[in-house]
């Protein structure tokens, strides 16, 4: 079966990175077959990217990754033809590729082509912020120059219309009521009821890609620390993953077991956060209240053991910037209890709170069917049934130690999306227990926590694939000449998830919007790049 | 009930003293108190959020909750632009955002004040200016007052409110 021969084929290589990786470069036919194989196997489609090839071997490229049972799966594909880039699209088999390519068109000029559906041709990214025809991430273009002032109203952009009697549209955004990120939803509802929903997004779109191309490989884990500011531990140890992977450099372990504090902190943070405003969406500020004064304990700590209270700077390339203090031992065990019992506390009060339970249970529905066929991703997915998680599934180090349970729960509602954060603040802070007794066993002061990166060969791709407290993040790298960086890929999971919300939000009320999409809460900022 | 009321008295009054600023730093509850001072009535904030990574709005948020009640000083914040005396914008400026950022500018009646926060706001962090990016909000709208920081802390924005309130006269 020549389907069996693309993904097995002698011609996969290996690829650097932290967790298991396979790349294979396909023309287009076995690019295609690839595709509907992984389909059968059930993959989960992670990202797909491409990049401008000019000044080395020309054309183009586009490049897809897949998480396996296995691991990593990288496709790569030439495109030859320069007047008019183009490769079969992904979507009609992972829809959750659609946006993605429409994004990947604006920024490069390479299409995706259906094979009986013309994909969808509007702009992702660009509104109306650059010209048309104008790719900013091909070379030929100048790269940071401060571009001629807004030519114009903002972009029309066809919206989906809905027709009926008694439909009408309210459109909201992108600035929004609270202190939350912009976006546009446009929503075509019958009385209270949303009978649709359309989002657009790329709003905060800040050109990350092309500036990393400004950037040295030494320099990158800053900007992806920025990429999506409540998963800076995630992106910036992703591309730390990435570009240690291709130097085959040996970070001290102790620098390992400080990275997974820090994103178990991170994830913590996150988690209790969100029970808040979820609380205080559903009417009950009493929650916010709480969890957010438990939020701000763990960020003060989070001054002490790493410095700052998000941790923007701390992962580097090679290590971390600090070490752990003495003195902050006994304070963090002492947290770690105090939230313990805390959130216990609070996740009885939320159970047994009936005004609350009723606007969490059944609403925003995203059943297990849907959410697997549509490709959900992350802590999302684990709401509805879909176990996948890197820690457990392909666990890097530290996690290859550390035994972590996966956190699975079939509602698919708000209320399991709930469920799921109370039941991983519990996972986590175990983990940072466990931790934290491995760092003081060898707690030597003097014990190195950044190691020496050597100068990574050029035209050499690497993968960082993280699990943040969204999802998994992914940072694909390619490096340049002389410590530069050749073109890098950020991929953040709230790519996948945005489609989603607009099939939970279906039959729902419109005032329920707000508690369904902050039990999603996913990135604008990450998935604008 | 009795679970929320009990922990509620076990909680307790947790607004200030506290955080652990920089020394020299004027502790947030001689903050509050100057703000009070100042203002001697409520002020309404709008916050725009022109493109950040969403760091500094973590840090935004955090002014509501029990150690810096931002609320308890008599600031709040408002969800239409029309109700507002000051707007609080992080971020560059994207380009995809420069449209929605003047207008919600144009919608705050006068006079407003512009705090403009974080190094992104300030200068355009590191994102700077670009193809996508036109950097400092101060490049789009008049701005009265920057607070740096990647993020700025909690603290550190109530001061830059408060200093953009007392250079202003207070004529919000
Ligand atoms: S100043 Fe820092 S935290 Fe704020 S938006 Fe810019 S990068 Fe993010």
């Amino acid at each position: 079966m020549p389907m069996a021969s693309t993904l097995h084929g002698s011609l996969a290589n290996k690829l650097p990175s932290n967790v298991s990786c396979t790349h294979l470069d396909l023309g287009a036919v076995d690019w295609q077959s690839a595709l509907t194989e992984l389909k059968a196997m059930g993959a989960t489609f992670l990202t797909v990217w491409g990049a401008d090839n000019c000044g080395r071997d020309n054309g183009y490229s586009i490049h897809a990754a897949f998480l396996t049972s296995a691991g990593v799966e990288v496709l790569s594909h030439r495109i030859e033809n320069v007047a008019n880039p183009s490769y079969p699209s992904i979507a009609p088999l992972f829809p959750a590729a659609s946006r993605m390519e429409r994004a990947t068109r604006d920024l490069l000029g390479i299409a995706s082509t259906g094979p009986d559906r013309q994909p969808d041709q509007r702009g992702w990214y660009r509104h109306n912020g650059w010209p048309a025809n104008t790719y900013p991430l091909r070379h030929n273009n100048p790269h940071l120059e401060p571009r001629a002032p807004n030519p114009g109203p903002d972009n029309p952009y066809p919206f989906v219309q809905v027709e009926g009697d008694g439909v009408h549209e309210i459109a909201v955004g992108p600035v929004h009521a609270g202190t939350i990120e912009p976006g546009h939803f446009r929503f075509s509802v019958v009385g209270e009821k949303v009978i649709r929903l359309e989002e657009r997004l790329g709003y905060t779109h800040k050109g990350v890609a092309k500036l990393f191309e400004t950037l040295s490989q030494k320099q990158g884990h800053r900007l992806a620390a920025r990429l999506s500011g409540d998963s800076a531990v995630a992106f910036s140890w992703a591309y730390c993953a990435a570009i240690e992977a291709i130097t085959a450099a040996t970070v001290p372990p102790r620098a390992v077991y400080l990275r997974a504090l820090a994103l178990e902190h991170e994830r913590l943070a996150n988690h209790l956060g969100d029970l808040g405003a979820l609380g205080n969406d559903a009417g009950f500020s009493f929650g916010l209240t709480q969890f957010s004064r438990l939020k701000e304990d763990l960020l003060r700590a989070n001054l002490e053991a790493f410095g700052e209270r998000y941790l923007f700077n701390y992962i580097l390339p090679g290590g971390v910037a600090l070490n752990l203090p003495q003195s902050v031992y006994a304070h963090l065990v002492h947290l770690y209890r105090a939230l313990d019992y805390e959130v216990a506390g609070m996740q009885s009060i939320y159970d047994e709170h009936g005004g609350l339970q009723d606007r969490f249970r059944e609403t925003g529905l995203l059943s297990h069917g849907l959410a697997l066929s549509l490709g959900a991703i992350g802590l999302v997915a684990r709401a509805s049934g879909i176990g996948r998680d890197l820690r457990v599934d392909h666990p890097w180090a530290p996690y290859d130690k550390m035994a972590t349970q996966m956190v699975l729960e079939t509602g698919g509602d708000v209320a399991a999306r709930v469920l799921v954060r109370f039941r991983e603040i519990y996972e986590s802070l175990r983990l940072c227990r466990a931790l934290l007794a491995d760092l003081s066993h060898n707690s030597i002061e003097a014990t190195p926590v950044a190691c020496d990166l050597a100068v990574a060969e050029p035209n050499r791709l690497g993968i960082g694939l993280i699990e943040g407290w969204r999802g998994p993040v992914m940072i694909a790298l390619e490096t340049g000449a002389d410590g530069a960086v050749r073109r890098c890929h950020s991929h953040d999971p709230s790519w996948q998830n945005w489609p989603l919300i607009e099939h939970a939000i279906i039959d729902n009320i419109v005032p329920d919007f707000p508690l369904i999409n902050k039990s999603f809460n996913l990135s604008y900022s990450g998935q604008d790049g | 009930m009795f679970t929320i009321l009990s922990r509620m008295i076990h909680t307790g009054i947790l607004t200030e003293p506290l955080p652990t600023v920089a020394v020299g730093a004027p502790s947030t509850e001689a903050l509050q108190r100057s703000l009070w001072k100042v203002l001697g009535r409520a002020l309404c904030i709008r916050h725009v959020d022109a493109g950040s990574c969403n760091g500094c709005e973590l840090e935004i948020q955090a002014l509501n909750n029990p150690y810096y009640n931002i609320e308890g000083t008599g600031i709040k914040f408002v969800a239409s632009p029309r109700h507002a005396d000051l707007l609080l914008v992080t971020g560059p400026v994207s380009v995809n955002m420069e449209g929605a950022l003047r207008r919600t500018y144009d919608a705050i009646p006068d006079p407003k004040l512009v705090v403009a926060v974080g190094d992104c706001g300030a200068c355009g962090g590191i994102f700077g200016q670009s193809y996508a990016s036109w950097g400092s909000i101060a490049n789009v709208i008049p701005v009265n007052h920057t607070v740096t920081g990647c993020p700025p802390t909690p603290a550190a924005l109530l001061a830059g409110i408060l200093q953009a309130i007392a250079a202003s006269g207070a004529e919000v």
